[in-house]
């Protein structure tokens, strides 16, 4: 449904007034690029859940802007069923932007704290035409109930509400507009764990009922390994490894995969010894050369410092990037 | 154990917050001891109280609360309502706190040598020389790589990870036998937190320091600590050695929060989610916090459990505990 081709961003920190002027006056000024996104292909079929994991700084959470159309790639393309977004024009656009909804992490800045629910809810579905005033109140009271607010709770604001609540508005205010995918942003690592449940559950009854796609951009492994039919791992701006997710999570191949598995806790492993993954996740401002982890690799090659690996196949729908599987 | 030998022994410590609206019960009767070298995790959801019990260990509690009743005994002796003086000696010394963001614990304007030799010279009469040593060494200790040059250094020059190490030296550096740690590793990445993780093991086992890993988190206290706390609106409602609670968790709240915990054996499936929100600690209602949200909860729970041992090594506040083990 989605397609990203060679999807890069790369945000330039162009020099400021002083810096011209400094410059001019024989200051060494450069300008600093961050390459968020380094070409990066995911494709995303229809009723999917794809998980999209990775650390701070790996470029997952501007892809999923990306994907939702709130930034521009800065080279590349997003394909929605198979139309370039940026080649719609009028109707078409709206219509594709309408279908791609985003939910954030945070609950509290991403809602506005001086509308009401019903009109945080209610805004977009009569902008667009999906209701009518008159049957703007039933539609706030059935898209409340259907995220598991009690709708009698539609004239408050979002500061009345707990946490996990507030996250449901959120939920509530991307479906209000009927859309059939949904980019959730680490939509669920500022809840408790039981309210983090409590979402999670939800998140599976929508798909079911209303057959969403989602992107899934998380750095817990294990909400992505509950939640995901397919993982993708990012390490600074590339994919390093695409694959369904019981194989992966059975098997990972690509090191840094197998050291995210490894580092990540889970209730099985007891009082176990820690063995940690050397070294600082680099800036993006100055990746490495060639492989980006292999400063932090066990298994680095001299190869690996000088050319990036490219995500090949390794067995029928699994990709890595990897130079230790070319044997 | 004998409280003697304890490092640290609260017994019966409530802490309350005197604020307009009424009383807030933070912290209403919470016992538990920490041994020599052993990590106790303190796990809760937020609101449970649990740092505000770590903050009456050290002294940190600032008006409208204060702890009411109980005893905090630190090898032996009592800490409640000492003077400040003698607080100040305990607290940085004997006794040292890890925040959970060191950007916040850290002062942004001094480099980490002129913080790290306060911290000494509050403390001990060495040379500025000698504590600088100190801190040199403790930098060394928490792995923060060529650790003289890292002191010239300000806050800002180092990576989340870097500071939260910095900020683990620093408590580390008058030798400590207790340190708090108040959710160390909630804002690192998985990689990060492994590093974290398994230098504070290695401090535990090395230098027979002991520590209260206060956390959300049960898969982090899973592999990191010897035996667990779970508290639930202000009680610690289940305790025991780590697996003896992760296998057979006798309390509905403790069943609830590891049945929320997405993991291999839940994929694509529901997660079990407990019904409702966390109280509100004001005007908290008497008998069991947790009876609203609790399955098995009947008309003896409008009476407060007591404290009840029914397994070996085990704690219990409940009317209806399960004491087979989980299938």
């Amino acid at each position: 449904m989605i397609e990203a081709r060679g999807v890069s961003k790369r945000f330039v920190k162009t020099p400021d007034l002083a810096a011209r002027i400094a410059g001019r006056l024989g200051a060494a000024v450069h300008e600093e690029t961050v390459h968020a996104l380094d070409g990066v292909n995911i494709d995303i079929a229809r009723g999917e859940v794809v998980g999209l994991v990775g650390e701070s700084g790996c470029g997952k959470s501007t892809f999923g802007r990306i994907v939702a159309g709130i930034m521009e790639p800065t080279e590349g393309a997003i394909l929605y069923r198979g139309r370039d977004l940026k080649t719609l024009q009028g109707g078409e656009a709206r219509e594709a932007a309408l279908q791609v909804q985003m939910i954030f992490q945070d609950p509290f800045a991403s809602l506005n704290p001086r509308m009401r629910v019903e009109d945080i809810v209610g805004e977009a579905p009569l902008l667009h035409g999906i209701v009518s005033r008159s049957g703007r109140g039933d539609y706030i009271d059935a898209t409340m109930s259907r995220v598991g607010l009690d709708p009698a709770f539609k004239r408050r604001y979002p500061h009345q509400f707990s946490g996990g609540q507030r996250q449901r508005i959120g939920i509530a205010r991307a479906l209000a507009v009927k859309p059939e995918f949904l980019v959730c942003d680490e939509a669920v690592a500022a809840l408790d764990v039981s309210i983090q449940a409590q979402v999670l559950n939800l998140f599976m009854d929508l798909r079911r009922d209303l057959d969403l796609t989602y992107l899934f951009i998380s750095h817990d492994l294990s909400v992505v390994e509950h939640i995901s039919d397919r993982v993708v791992i990012m390490y600074l701006g590339r994919v390093v490894e695409s694959s369904p997710a019981e194989p992966l999570f059975a098997a990972p191949n690509h090191p840094y995969t197998k050291a995210l598995l490894a580092g990540a806790p889970t209730l099985d492993a007891r009082r176990r010894i820690y063995e940690p993954v050397k070294g600082e996740i680099p800036s993006p401002l100055d990746p490495p050369t060639g492989c980006h982890f292999h400063p932090r690799c066990p298994h680095a090659l001299p190869r690996c410092r000088e050319e990036a690996p490219a995500l090949k196949e390794i067995a029928p729908g699994r990709h890595s990037a990897c130079h230790l599987n070319d044997g | 154990m004998a409280a003697a030998h304890a490092t640290l022994a609260v017994e019966g410590l409530k802490t309350h917050f005197f604020t307009k609206a009424g009383v807030v019960k933070a912290v209403d009767g919470v016992s538990f001891e920490v041994a020599r070298g052993e990590i106790m995790g303190l796990v809760g959801e937020s609101g449970s109280g649990k740092s505000v019990t770590g903050f009456s260990i050290i002294g940190l509690v600032d008006p409208p609360g204060r702890v009411v009743e109980g005893r905090i005994l630190h090898n032996g002796e009592d800490v409640v309502g000492l003077d400040g003086e003698r607080m100040r000696n305990l607290r940085g010394n004997r006794i040292a706190m890890i925040f959970q963001d060191p950007m916040m614990t850290l002062n942004p304007v001094l480099r980490i040598e002129t913080q790290m030799v306060e911290a000494v010279l509050a403390h001990s009469a060495v040379s500025k020389e000698d504590a600088r040593g100190m801190a040199r060494d403790a930098l060394g200790q928490v792995g923060i790589p060529s650790p003289d040059e890292r002191l010239r250094a300000y806050p800002h020059q180092f990576s989340g990870g870097m500071r939260q190490r910095v900020a683990i030296a620093i408590a580390l550096l008058n030798k400590p036998d207790l340190i708090i740690a108040d959710e160390p590793t909630t804002a690192l990445d998985v990689t990060i937190q492994g590093q974290i993780l398994y230098e504070a093991q290695k401090l535990c086992r090395e230098t027979g320091t002991a520590m209260i890993w206060i956390t959300h988190d049960l898969a982090v206290v899973a592999g990191l600590a010897d035996r667990i706390c779970v508290m639930y609106a202000g009680r610690i409602v289940e305790q025991g050695e780590t697996g003896d609670i992760l296998d057979r968790p006798a309390h509905p709240y403790t069943r609830g929060l590891i049945g929320s915990v997405p993991s291999r054996n839940t994929r694509g499936g529901r997660l079990f989610q407990i019904p409702g929100m966390t109280p509100s600690l004001l005007n908290l209602a008497p008998g069991c916090a947790f009876r609203e949200r609790c399955p098995e909860a009947d008309g003896a729970c409008i009476v407060e459990p007591g404290t009840s041992h029914p397994l070996p090594g085990r704690e219990l506040r409940c009317h209806h505990p399960r004491l087979e083990a989980a299938p």
